[in-house]
Order: structure tokens, then sequence, then C-alpha cells
């Protein structure tokens, strides 16, 4: 890491973890003051960049295009969700030890596998666990069979509508299409008071900097490297004498552990999740905040999760009715304009420039190429093809 | 024609007995004579049985007068000669302060005529009003209802003999065996007999002698009669019914059941069928582009969605404009759908898709992106509700094939139209120049351009063609399921399923993928339901991607891993 990306990365830290709750604790009329609502809207904003830079880990670095990463973000929320069920105890409307949504459903007894969550540290295993489990079997399937590019996707995506429909079954037990809410404590902390928000808040941003470094590290190890060899050539890669089928079921478990950490903190925060969260749409809604951002960089998912979320806030406040055109036109307008995304953009400009500048004044056609480097996504594997003869 | 015919035979059968009475029609048998007299009478039971006498003629032309009873419109006129006549009051007239009735005889309800020869006008005060108590009406109901059902026998159309024969089974009436028998044997419609012969069997079931209970519950085995399940059921375990009565209808309750089996296991095949043609409609253009230009259309719902909204504009235009026609809009919507979409995919290949060349999964969002977008434009623009798309009358209604088994209308045109979908997109890749083109590109892009063949037009032209079909697709699911802007995202994700498991580019490779995802959906759904029978079926295709990683009928050769 260059000294100046490491002291830019650290101030960004500190901004995220102590200035925005500092600036919270302030008096309520004061003009810095950052309330107790938009601390928590940046949040669960922060809880989508942990989400969002799994998915860059494995579709920016690796080239493998997830379309069910909102599955493990459900499979973590949900194991967190289930903890602060049962935390609960007889608070609930009904006063009975059971949730809620249990009784209206006339179930008379915890199922069985509702009982290891009464224990704080086995929800925090499972919400590592659950997700990276599925994913590995998944994975494991998959791309062992060379399952790849487009077909992986539209499995993905098949698996994505699976967990939504099983979801919504209120014969699983886990609260029906209405999921979990109502949550009252966390680990014993009162979830309505702003200190254990503001503590969540900074549990979130100080879990965003550890991914952060997690992702820096896997990025900059040699087996980094293999990955984005992988996302160029795979076929290369594997007759090189790697094995792509292991590295990428690494990085797709790594991908699916931040995503289940990223659905606990959001749990807490925002205090409900519903089977909604995890289908399709929301899936792929996660991929245009990375592709907004910038894949192939670790800061713009980062930047991509916050700046579309809060795009989003303000837009479906205001204008509900254009959110979705909003939305559709972000997929085709970075796909076809800005294919680096914000931060990737933001990072070819000064090489472009001196580009620019170089061309301006040499005029040396030799220069030309250089800056042209392109380090997303899967290239053309076919030369384009040539024109008809046309004319 | 020959129904027609046929009813109007029944029709004269019925009044022969009407018209033996000769011309003098109006004159009544004796016996219904005096019923008709006893039936004004003050006295509650002796109406009754009047009633009930008259009801047991059977003869058709006592119907209005009962009719009349139960709406209170009989009434007494006193005659000169200090003679009394029952007549029908018809509908009343004002004419300054007094109120005017026409009458009609109580007998056939023909207008009864003045000295002067004009229909007779009286005024209703001079007239005695025939009281009809509750029990009266009570009485009365089943007489008419026989009548009616006698009518209904008759009727030229046969689904409305049919139901009539339901119901007469139903109510279990032994009164009503001679007219059903009598029917049966007129009837020559295959389903109206079985139903007529079931209704005999039921009501001797529930009221015959042993002998005969015995025989009913063998003949409603031998029809296979679901109806009578139940029936048949509480009979073999009814420990107060004679050994044999019991020991025929538990013989019978098995027959029957064997026949539900038999007639359900079609029926999933039939379902399966159906689904499998549904997804086949859908995975047909999307198969080919995908072959062509490796690219998922995540777009493509929603080129279906605008198929069915055309459907819909149409069915509007032809509600609005030409309500005569309207059993045709569907004819007509079946092209303008079909080019509707097309122009959307070719619009949306030349404007965008053609930018992203060799980047399938760029495309895949930006395909997604563009149904967003066609998704809301649909919601801002129709509403965010379902619109209703009304089914033309051919469409509606079944086939029944064979005892307890029903094919609707709806579902086979669906298999019919993935048929012709099938073989016209055979016809046009494997005869056409531009299906050569088609083929050549898809097998070797580069190879093909070399050799003169524009492929980036060829792409454009294929787009368009996988899109139109869409919204075909599109068309024929609005006569079975809700049209809503989010139509499309029902059956995507099966589609793509379809895709990836037939493989790039092959045609029977969709074929044979859709078929098996649909049947294999239907067949898992009765045991696992809906919700885990799609898992289940999602299992099985990655599992089955293990053994054939590019799908059925995988591209052999260089280029199938390129």
């Amino acid at each position: 890491m260059r000294t100046r990306e490491r002291w830019a990365l650290l101030a960004g830290a500190a901004l995220v973890v102590v200035v925005l709750p500092a600036l919270n604790s302030l008096p309520k009329d004061s003009p810095f003051h950052v309330s107790d609502f938009t601390l928590n809207l940046f949040g669960k904003f922060l809880t989508y960049a942990i989400l969002a830079l799994g998915i860059d880990l494995i579709w920016g670095y690796a080239g493998v295009l997830s379309l069910g990463h909102g599955v493990f973000f459900g499979l973590g929320a949900y194991a967190m969700g289930m903890h602060l069920m049962l935390e609960i105890g007889t608070q609930g409307v009904y006063g009975n030890a059971l949730p809620d949504f249990m009784i209206w459903n006339r179930v008379t007894e915890l199922p069985l596998f509702w009982r290891p969550f009464y224990s704080a540290g086995f929800t925090l295993l499972a919400v590592v666990v659950v997700p990276g489990i599925v994913a590995a079997v998944f994975g494991f399937l998959t791309f062992r069979s060379r399952i790849r590019g487009v077909y992986f996707s539209i499995i993905t995506q098949a698996l994505a509508l699976c967990a939504w429909l099983t979801f919504n079954r209120n014969a699983m037990n886990l609260g029906g299409t209405n999921g979990l809410s109502g949550f009252k404590t966390i680990f014993g902390f009162s979830l309505s008071e702003p200190a254990t928000q503001r503590g969540l808040y900074v549990a979130s941003a100080i879990a965003l900097c550890l991914a952060y470094v997690l992702c820096r590290v896997i990025v900059g190890s040699p087996a980094g490297k293999v990955l984005v060899a992988i996302r160029d050539s795979e076929m290369r890669v594997l007759f090189c004498g790697y094995s792509p089928a292991a590295f990428k079921l690494f990085v797709f478990v790594v991908s699916a552990v931040l995503a289940g950490v990223a659905g606990a903190l959001y749990v807490g925060q925002v205090g409900i999740i519903t089977p909604a969260r995890i289908g399709v749409l929301p899936s792929i809604e996660m991929i245009i905040w990375v592709a907004v951002g910038g894949r192939g960089t670790l800061l713009g998912p980062v930047v991509g999760a916050v700046g579309v979320n809060w795009l989003q806030s303000l837009l479906t406040t205001h204008y509900p009715d254009l959110w979705l055109l909003v939305l559709g036109g972000m997929f085709v307008g970075v796909v076809l304009f800005f294919p680096e995304g914000v931060v990737g953009s933001l990072q070819r400009l000064p090489r472009f420039l001196t580009r620019v500048r170089r061309v301006r004044g040499e005029r040396s056609p030799n220069s030309s190429n250089e800056g042209s480097y392109a380090p997303l996504g899967p290239r053309p594997q076919t030369p384009p093809p040539p024109r008809g003869p046309r004319s | 024609m020959a129904y027609v015919l046929l009813a109007l035979l029944l029709l004269s059968g019925l009044a022969a007995p009407a018209a033996a009475q000769g011309p003098a029609a109006a004159a009544p048998p004796p016996e219904i004579a005096k019923a008709i007299a006893e039936v004004a009478s003050s006295d509650g039971a002796v109406q009754e049985a009047a009633a009930v006498t008259l009801g047991k003629t059977g003869d058709r032309k006592i119907l209005p007068l009962l009719e009349a009873l139960r709406e209170g419109s009989v009434f007494v006129r006193p005659l000169p000669g200090g003679k009394k006549e029952t007549v029908i009051a018809g509908d009343k007239v004002t004419d300054g302060d007094k109120t005017l009735v026409p009458l009609f005889s109580a007998y056939a309800r023909e207008p009864l005529a003045g000295p002067d020869g004009k229909p007779l006008l009286v005024d209703i005060g001079t007239l005695e009003e025939v009281s009809t108590g509750r029990s009266l009406r009570l009485a009365i109901r089943p007489l008419i209802d026989a009548f009616s059902g006698h009518a209904q026998l008759a009727d030229p159309d046969w689904t409305v003999r049919k139901a009539a024969a339901t119901k007469m089974g139903n109510s279990g009436d032994p009164g009503a065996i001679p007219t059903l028998t009598e029917a049966l044997g007129k009837e020559q419609h295959r389903w109206v007999r079985y139903e007529l012969e079931q209704a005999v069997a039921q009501i001797r079931l529930k009221t015959g002698s042993d002998t005969e209970r015995a025989a009913a519950a063998a003949k409603l085995g031998a029809l296979a009669s679901e109806d009578s399940l139940d029936r048949l059921r509480e009979v073999a375990a009814d420990a107060g019914a004679a050994a044999p009565v019991r020991q025929a209808a538990a013989a019978a309750v098995k027959r029957v059941e064997r026949w539900a089996l038999l007639t359900s296991a079609i029926q999933i095949g039939f379902q399966g069928l159906s689904l499998g043609s549904i997804l086949l409609l859908m995975a047909l253009g999307l198969a080919i582009v995908f072959g062509l230009m490796g690219v998922i259309n995540m777009a493509h719902g929603e080129l279906m969605a605008l198929g069915a909204y055309t459907t819909f504009v149409i069915q509007g235009w032809f509600q609005a404009h030409a309500p005569g026609a309207f059993d045709y809009y569907f004819l007509v919507s079946l092209p303008l759908a079909f080019l509707v979409s097309a122009a959307a995919g070719f619009a949306l290949e030349r404007g965008v898709i053609r930018f992203l060349y060799g980047r399938p999964l760029e495309t895949l969002l930006l395909t997604w992106g563009v149904s967003l977008m066609i998704q809301q434009g649909l919601r801002l623009w129709f509403g965010a509700a379902n619109v209703d798309v009304l089914s033309p009358r051919w469409l509606s209604g079944g086939i029944p094939v064979m005892v307890g088994l029903q094919l609707p209308y709806n579902r086979l045109f669906i298999v019919g139209l993935a048929v012709v979908a099938v073989v016209g997109m055979y016809l046009v890749l494997f005869r056409t120049d531009a299906g050569l083109r088609i083929r050549a590109v898809t097998q070797n892009r580069g190879m093909a351009a070399c050799l003169g063949v524009r492929s980036r037009r060829v792409d454009a032209f294929t787009f368009a063609l996988g899109a139109g079909l869409a919204g075909l697709a599109g068309c024929a699911l609005t006569q079975i399921g809700n049209v809503g802007p989010e139509l499309g995202q029902n059956y995507i994700v099966d589609s793509f399923m379809v895709v990836v498991t037939g493989g790039v580019g092959k045609l029977a490779g969709t074929i044979v993928a859709a078929a098996g995802i649909g049947g294999l959906n239907k067949l898992i759904e009765p045991g696992l339901g809906a919700v885990f029978g799609k898992v289940a079926i999602l299992v099985l295709v990655i599992l089955f991607i293990q053994r054939r990683p590019s799908g059925l009928f995988a591209a052999k050769g260089r280029y199938a891993d390129s």
C-alpha cells in the first residue's frame, strides 16, 4: 500500500468510525449535529458497503457475477434476527416465550433449529458459518462443474428466487412474509436507546474497516493475482496448472461471509428482516452499487453502496415513481458509459490527462497506447468480429 | 343442427298430450279442470292437494299456473251464471283511477278475449285474489323444479341438459326417474347420456330397494362416477344397509378410485405439457438470442409483458369500435403482439446491446436495467394493478375427453401455439437463407463474417425475432394468467433454467428441457407443494449440470469451450 493511499484511507476510516458518532453526540441545536435518524441511516449504508465489498471481491476481481448475494445477506440477518427474537422473551404482545408470529401460526413449541439461537455465541458463529457453508456447498457444486459466466449468474438468480420463495413460507417458522421484527434488546442493551444504535453504528464502521483490510490483503496476495488472472482468462489459468475452481470457491465463501456479517449488523439497526430483502430484485440491486462505485477497486463498492442508497432514500421520499426508472437508467448508463464506475473513472483521470497532455505536446503516435490499460471485466475473448463486406 | 332437430322432436313429444286435445286446447282434461278449480279454494289443504295433483299430471301447460300461484297472480273471476273461473292476471295497467289487468287462462296461459275479440282487460277490483300461503308455495317449488328440469332436459344446448340431469340426480327425488329414463331414451349426446345414467343410478342408490341399490352402486362404479364417491363410501360403511348393497358399494368405490387415479395422472401429464409449452414459448426466443450472441436477455420478461399489454390495448379497441367482432380480437392481437415486441427488441439491440459485444455479464446487467425501466413505464402508463383481458368465447370452456377429465381450450391453444412456434422456428432456421446465416453466425461468428455474412444485421434480426416470440408468449399468457407489470417476472427465472438446461443454440435442447422442467414441476408439485417443488427443480438442475455442464445438447469440438 502506498503511503498516500494509506493516509487517505485512514482519514476516511476515522471519519466514519469516530467523527460521525462524535457529531451525533453533539447537542441537538449545534449546526454540526447529526441526527439519530441520519446516523442510523448511515449505519445501514455501511452494512451495505460491507456486502458490496464482498460482491466486488467475487465480481470485480474474480469476474464471477453472483446474482444471489441477497441470500447470504439474508442468512446472516435471519440468524441474528432469530437471536433477537428470542431475546424478546415474554415481552412480546402475547407475553409468551415464543415469538409472536409462531403464536399466530399456532406453533406451540419452539422448533428445534431455533433453540441454539438462545446462545449469543452460537448466533455470532452462525452469522459467519451458515452463509459460509451454504456458499461452500453451492460454490463447490457449481464451480466444480465449470459453470461460468452467464450460466453461473442465472443459477445464482434461481437460488435467490428459491430462497425468497422458501423464506416466504409460514411453514418454515421464520415469520413468513412479515419476517422477523419487533426486537427489543440486543445482547441485553435496549435497541430503542440512541446509545445502543450509536454502538451498532460504530460496530458496523469498524466491521467495514476490517472487511476492507481483509479484502486488501486478499487482493494484494498472490492469490489475488490469480483471481484477476481468472477474470481475464480462466482457461489460461487452468492450463497454467492452477485450479480456478478452488480460488473461486475460496473467494465466493469469503464474499458470502462478508454478506452474512453485513446482514447481522443490518438487522440490529433496521429492526426488521423480511424475505423481500433476499429476493431477485434486491440481489441484483446490490450489483449496481458495485458497478456504480467501480468494480475492481476496493473503494468503489463502498462509495457506490453509500451513494446509490443515499440517492434511493432521497428519491423514494420525494419522487417514489421515479426510483425504478432511475435505477434502470443507472444500470444502462453505467454499463454503457462508465464501465469502471465512479472510482475507476476518477482513478483513470490523471493518467488520461497525462496522455492528453503528452499527445498534445509531442504528438507521438507511440504513446497513445499507454493509459488504455483496462483493469476491468472479462475482456472479449474473441476479437471483435470484422464487419461484413459493406458497400 | 341435429341437436336442434332432436330438441324440436322432444318438445313436440312433450306437447303431444296437449295436442291430442285437438284445437280447443284451452279446454283442460276433466281431472285437471277439477284441480284447477280446487287450487283456488280458500282451504289451504285442498289447495295443496290440488297443486300436487296438477304437478303429478306432468302436463306442461300447467306450469304457468303453478308459477303464477307462487307469484300470487292467480285470481278467481265471476262468470255470468254464478260460475267461477280461475284465471291468471298479467301486468297491471292504470287507467284513470282504475287498475286494469289482462287475463289469461289458467290452463296453458292463453290470453282471454272479451266479447269484442280484443284481449280482455278487467278491473282488478272485480276479481277475487287466490291467497297462497307459505306451505303452498313450498309445496309448489319442487313441482316447478320438476317441470323446469323436464324443460331443461329438452333444451337444445347440451350443457344445459347435462346440468339439469346433474341437478336431478343430486335432488335424489324418485319422482324424477321416469323423466330421466324418458330423456335417456331420446338423448344421443354422450356426456348428457352419461349424466342421465348417473342421475338415475344416484337416485336408485338413495331410494331404491336393496337389489336396485346394489345394481345402482355397481352401475355407478362402472360409470366411474366421481361425483357419487362420497355417497358410495357412506353406503359401503353403512352398517344398516344390506350386505350385497354394501359389497357392491365397496367394489364401486374401488373402481371409481382407480379411475380417478388414472384421470389425475393424465391431468398431471397435461398440466406438465401445458406448463412446458409456456416455458418453451418463452425460452425459445431467449435460447436463440443466447445461442447467437451469448446474451441473456433479462428484459425478455418485459418484452412478454409488452405483448400482453398489446393484447389488452387491442381488446379495448375492439370493445370500443367493433364489439360485434370481439371474438376475433385475439387473432389480431397475436401478430400485433409479435410485431410490437419485435420492434422493441430491434430498437434495444440497435440502441444499446450492440455496443456490448462479447461482454455477456455487462449485457445481462444492461438488459436488467432496461427491464426495470419498461416495467416502471408500464406501471406508470397502465397503472400498477392488473388489467383484465377477456377470453374470446372460442377459448373458454373445454373438451371433456373422458369421464372426469376436461381439457380447457385455452391450455390446448397454448400447447398448439408452442407447437406452431417450434415448427415455425425450425422452418426459419433450417429452410430459409436468413436461418442459414443465423446458424452460421451462431457456429462461428468470425468465419461467417469473413464469408460475407453481415453478422451485425443477423444479430439485430435474430434479436428482434426472439423478442417477437416473447411478445407472442405474452399474448398467449393473457389467456391463462394475470396481466400486470410484473407479468414477466413470474416465469422468467424458470425460462432461464430451461435455457441453461437445454444448452446453447440448440432447438432440440430447449424443447426437451422445457418439457422436462414443466413436466417435473407438475409431477413434484402435488407432493411437495409449489414452493418446494420449485426448489427441488433448482436442485435437480444444478445436479444435472454437474453431469452436463453445457446443457443437454452441448456443442462439440473446439468451440465448445471458448
